[in-house]
Order: C-alpha cells, then structure tokens, then sequence
C-alpha cells in the first residue's frame, strides 16, 4: 500500500523496546508537527494546532507502538534459547515460526522441546518451547523475541506482522499531516500488549478534552460456519468499540463516528461487544476522566507473524477519522447526556 | 424512602448508559444540595456545602453507583435471536428464565441451544436472546444496545424484591440521608457514581477530581444467612453492615471507629462486614492521588448479581440514620 506502512510492519519492537519504530515515526513527522517529545516511559507525543485560542478543544488519539513478541530467558549450553511472550502469543501457532531475536536480529527458528514433544500434547505452552539459532552467540536474557515475516501485497489484501498495531501508528501518522481545527496531540504509545500502561501515562501528561485510539483488531470473519458474532469483518470499514473487557466507549463519540461515517458514505461496523482491549482502557480513566472510544481497521490472524487486512478498511479509517477531526470530533461535546 | 427505593429500582441504567437513572436521581435532590454536576465520565456530583461559620469539617465523598449490571447485545442472527455479552459480574446461571428490557422497550427473554429440558449447567455461549422478532430485519435491537434484568419491584413486609437493589437502595439511601439531614460541618460530595460494575471507573475519576479527605461508599453486601451460604456474619434485618474489608480494599479504622462509635451512641443496630469478594467505589477512592481514608456503609443483599435480589428495608432506614447521625457531627481527632 505504501512505503511508510510497510517500514512500520517489518520494524521490531515488542514493549519495551519500541525504539525502531519511535524513530521511524520521528523522522516521518518532524516536518509536520510543531513538537515532538518522548516522556518518561516511551511515549512519543506530537502536537500540533494548539493551544492559541484559550479553551481549545484538545484530541488525543493513540496508537500503540509494540507488537506482541518474547523475550530471551536463558541461553543454554547448548545453544538454544528458553524465552516467554511478551504480550498475548499463541502457543499453538509457535513451533516452526522464524523469528528474530536481539539487537542484532540474530534469526532463529522455534521448536517443541524434544521431551515435550513426546508427553503426547498436540499443543505445548511457551514454557515448553525453545528457540534454535545454530548456536548463535551474543545472545542475553532480555533481549527481544520478533516474528520474521515481510510485508507483502496480496491479490486485494495486504499481509505483513504488527499490523497491531502498526496500521494504528500509520493512520496517526498521515492524520497528523492534515490540519484540523482543533488541537491534536498523537501519542504514540508504549506497552500496550502487557497492559495498557504507557497511554495512561500519555492521557495524564497530555490532559486530553476527548480521546481516540486506533487500533488494529480481530477479525475472524473466516471461515464462516454459523450465524453467530465475528468480532469484525474484513472490508466493512473501520470497526467502532462500544464495549471491550477495558472500557465503555463514550456513547457520544460513538454517535459522531457513525454519524459521521454514515453522512459520509464511509462503512462502519460495531466490533463485537466484551472482546480484547485498548488504550482506551487507561486513557479514560487519567486524572478525573476522558471521554474516549476506538475505531480499528480489521486484521484476519493477528498477534501472529502473517495478518491480513484490507486497504480499503485502512482508507475508511483515515476518512472517517479526517471528516470527524474537520466536523463534530474537532468541537467540543455538548454538556448534553443523551442515549445514542 | 420506600417509594424511592421502587422508584429508582424502576429505572433503566446499565453501565456506561446512566443517562436515565441520573435525570431521575437528579429530580430527587431539587433543593437538597447547592450544586449539581456531571463529569466527563457521567457521574452525578451533588455538593453540600458545609453550615455557615463551621470550619471543623472535613471534605467527605460519599458514592454511591447509579448503574446496574446488564447484558449488551454482540450479534443479530437472521432469524432475529440474539447473542450477548455480560456487564458486570451477572451470575450466567441465573439467566435462563429471566427477562431482560432494552432502553427502547424491546423485552428479551433467554432462550437456550438444544432441549429445554437439558440438566446441562448453560454455558453463556449456549445461551441467546429472544426479542420477539423473526429475521435480522425486523428485530427492533442491534449490535451495542443494553439491556437490564425486568422483573417487578415486591415486598413482603419489610423484606423488599428488585433486580437491582444493587445499588439503587444505596443511591435511596444517600438521598434520604440528604433529606433529612440538618446540618453538617462538612462539605459533602454525594456521588451518583457511574460504572462501578465494570470495575469502580466512576469512582476512579471523580475521586481524583473531587480530592475528598474521606470517602464513605454506599454499596449492598452479600449475607451468609441462606441456605448453605458461604459463611459470613452479616444477615438480612440486623441493621447496616460497617465494612472491615473486602477482596480490594481494608477499611481505615479511624473511619470505621468513627461509623462504629456513631451506631453505638445511638443506639442504631450494626454489624461487621468482612466481604470475601467484591469490592465497592471505596476502593478505587481509597488509592486515588496520595490516598484517601476509606469507609463503607453496607446495605445487606441476598442473591446480588442476579435478577431477584433480596433486601430488608429496616437496614436501609439503619443506614440513613446511621450516615446522618456521623455527618452532622465533627470527624473524630
């Protein structure tokens, strides 16, 4: 899709060590914002358009900067690594995946323990799985743990790791190229997959009036075997959370969004209700609140080395984010409660 | 209170949409405070500021939650049954059977895959909701909308029936305890707390804006006198529960003296409450900016989280006297 998209994707940076992508991000941006700091934990925070007017109205949106991944435990004698996740990986998907482990993206290639292997288990959990780098050297607990897989252009679809939320900091950043008329800080966020901890950090040094994350988020619309909930499906637009296991969406963000997606022909979709979570969950909570919602693009397969998403969601969003930033999302929310 | 207590029980009010249950907490406190607000997150903020000349008083939060728990709708079939996901803690084995209401009207009952008949313990994913409707097209709910359990507001005596006694008695309990009381030397901050069910996230961001200097939640707690309850020494009709601690948080004992010292003066039946789990808007309070000392006043509750819920109206007038008695004297030194 694009050149920026893809440096997001195949850069490394599991929690903790979200340093590749920061500077990535740093170098896109610096021409088209008016700040760019780091805070104390990671958080790349860019401002723009603001604060000349007294009672501007400030948007933050987030966009996490980790990816889901491991790191290194303990080097043993003979040459393979015993690592844990860092994030949510599933262990089924793991044995026979390449990965990439350290500063020096020493390749590796992870197997099932050979006593593991022969207890029965069709499914071993991480504890009982190592890394195989030839015997690699300079290798040290605490080093990061990242999938090996490319970027690639499929007939209409895109597939690449990171995608979560990789696609998040790619529509940040082209949205922080526009001008809108209100403040906007992007925050670009740490740790996220171990707990939402580095946008709570961000909300309560930035003091947001409103915010959103965006997000990249389940879909499992295949195959389709019976009539119950996917949480999202691929090609129906940005997906809009009311509810996740973190937060209740600010029910009047939801009506903007929608209402501005459907005044504008953008299609939309309610990701399933009670699943996964977001930064919302810790930026609605800084200091004495924050309304705030996320909308996000959906991934077929994600937290594993091969996501598949649809352009086309990528686009919806930025649209429907822009429209929203330059309408209604860009003023202040009415004092009005009211049910949506 | 006893028609405040059906009154509020009446009213729709999931968390995340309290829209109704604070208009209608709202016409209940006309002339009662000298400030009403809401903040960003909805909570209800009523403030009572302290009287005239008395400047021994301190900044007391008292919370109690407006939002019940509920069931949101995940997924519309084409035949127009849905599927759900819970709010807050609702005990998924007490559904079948039980009715639920949308914001629109639209009532809901559960129904379940396979035999009626089935002794399997239902799996929430076994279970869908009926909303009276034959295809996608015409089912008057979608994905995101809530519901609450509906069943009819009863009493037997002073023994009083709700699906959501949990915490309206408690939100009755504060305006009652407005209403009557006189005269205080302290500031009061009545909270109508928004989302406590889904984790205290009202109470999280409305303690730190408020800064009080004690918060006192106004919450139910379970009993252990049931049938083979788990045990706990806290019963239906013995008066207001004086929480010692629960699964989040250890009560500060100068508040707890303070509330313990007050039922005794006056006489006022309590008991002392050490919940195993659960918590309440205290807790959340307790640890927010450089920490709170916490209390709570607890209304006993059979059967919580589940659509009939059991509670003795004495305990609640217990409480109100309890709170009023405390408020309009000094905090101890």
């Amino acid at each position: 899709m694009n050149e920026l998209l893809e440096k997001l994707s195949t850069a490394r940076g599991v929690a903790g060590h979200e340093g590749e992508v920061r500077a990535i991000l740093r170098e896109e941006l610096a021409p088209f914002v008016e700040e760019l700091s780091v805070d104390s934990i990671g958080n790349l925070i860019a401002r723009k358009g603001g604060p000349d007017a007294a009672g501007q109205h400030r948007v933050m949106l987030a966009a996490h900067m980790d990816e889901v991944g491991g790191m290194v435990m303990r080097v043993n004698s003979d040459g393979t690594v015993k690592f844990r996740s860092v994030g949510g990986l599933d262990p089924r998907i793991l044995p026979g995946k390449r990965v990439m482990i350290g500063p020096q993206s020493v390749p590796g290639v992870i197997l099932r323990a050979p006593h593991a292997a022969r207890s029965g288990r069709r499914v071993m959990p991480i504890s009982d799985l190592l890394i195989d780098t030839g015997g690699a050297g300079g290798l040290e607990p605490g080093d990061m743990i990242t999938f090996d897989s490319g970027y690639e252009q499929y007939e209409k679809l895109l597939k690449g790791k990171a995608f979560d939320d990789r696609v998040g900091c790619y529509i940040l950043a082209e949205l922080l190229k526009s001008e809108f008329p209100c403040e906007l800080v992007g925050v670009f966020t740490v740790q996220e997959e171990i707990g939402l901890r580095g946008a709570g950090v961000a909300a309560y040094t930035v003091q947001p009036d409103v915010a959103v994350a965006l997000e990249g988020t389940v879909a499992d619309d295949l195959p389709k075997q019976n009539d119950v909930s996917p949480t999202t499906e691929m090609g129906k637009g940005p997906a809009i959370s009311v509810m996740d296991r973190s937060a209740h969406a600010d029910r009047r963000l939801v009506r903007i969004l929608t209402e501005t997606a459907s005044d504008n022909d953008i299609p939309w979709q309610i990701k399933q209700p009670g699943v996964g979570g977001t930064d919302v969950g810790t930026i609605h909570l800084a200091r004495a609140g924050v309304p705030a919602v996320a909308v996000a693009v959906p991934c077929r397969y994600i937290h594993t080395p091969a996501a598949l998403m649809d352009p086309e969601d990528v686009k919806n969003t930025i649209q429907l984010m822009s429209k929203a930033l330059s309408g209604p999302l860009g003023r202040p929310l009415g004092a009005g409660w009211s049910e949506a | 209170m006893r028609a405040l207590i059906e009154e509020l029980c009446g009213v729709f009010g999931p968390s995340g949409q309290e829209e109704r249950i604070r208009e209608a907490i709202i016409n209940q406190l006309d002339g009662l405070v000298d400030e009403i607000r809401t903040d960003r997150l909805g909570n209800l903020i009523a403030v009572k500021r302290p009287t005239a000349g008395d400047e021994k008083g301190k900044r007391i939060m008292l919370a109690a939650h407006m939002d019940e728990i509920g069931i949101m709708v995940t997924h519309v079939d084409a035949q127009g049954f849905c599927r759900f996901t819970t709010i807050g803690g609702v005990v998924t084995s007490a559904l079948i059977g039980s009715r639920v209401h949308f914001a629109n009207g639209v009532e809901g009952a559960f129904g379940l895959e396979g035999s009626p008949l089935t002794r399997d313990r239902p799996t929430p994913q076994k279970l869908f909701l009926d909303v009276g409707a034959d295809s996608k097209e015409n089912a008057r709910v979608q994905v995101g909308d809530s519901a609450v359990f509906r069943s009819s507001f009863g009493a037997v005596g002073d023994r009083l029936f709700a699906p959501n006694l949990d915490d309206r008695i408690g939100c009755a309990v504060l305006i009652q305890t407005l209403r009557e009381l006189e005269s205080s030397p302290h500031e009061l901050l009545a909270v109508f707390t928004a989302q406590e069910e889904v984790g205290a996230r009202g109470a999280t961001t409305a303690g730190y804006g408020l800064e009080p200097e004690i918060i006192l939640a106004i919450d139910v707690t379970a009993t252990g006198d049931f049938p083979q309850a788990t045990p706990m020494e806290v019963a239906l009709g013995k008066g207001p529960a004086i929480k010692v601690m629960d699964r989040r948080m250890i009560s500060h004992p100068k508040v707890r003296g303070w509330l313990e010292s007050t039922a005794q003066e006056q006489d006022i039946p309590y008991q002392l409450e050490v919940l195993e789990f659960g918590s309440t808007d205290a807790s959340a309070v307790q640890v927010s900016r450089a920490g709170v000392p916490a209390g709570t006043v607890s209304i006993p509750c059979r059967y919580v989280h589940t659509p009939s819920q059991v509670a003795d109206y004495n305990d609640a007038c217990g409480a109100v006297r309890l709170l009023v008695n405390a408020l309009s004297g000094e905090y101890p030194q």
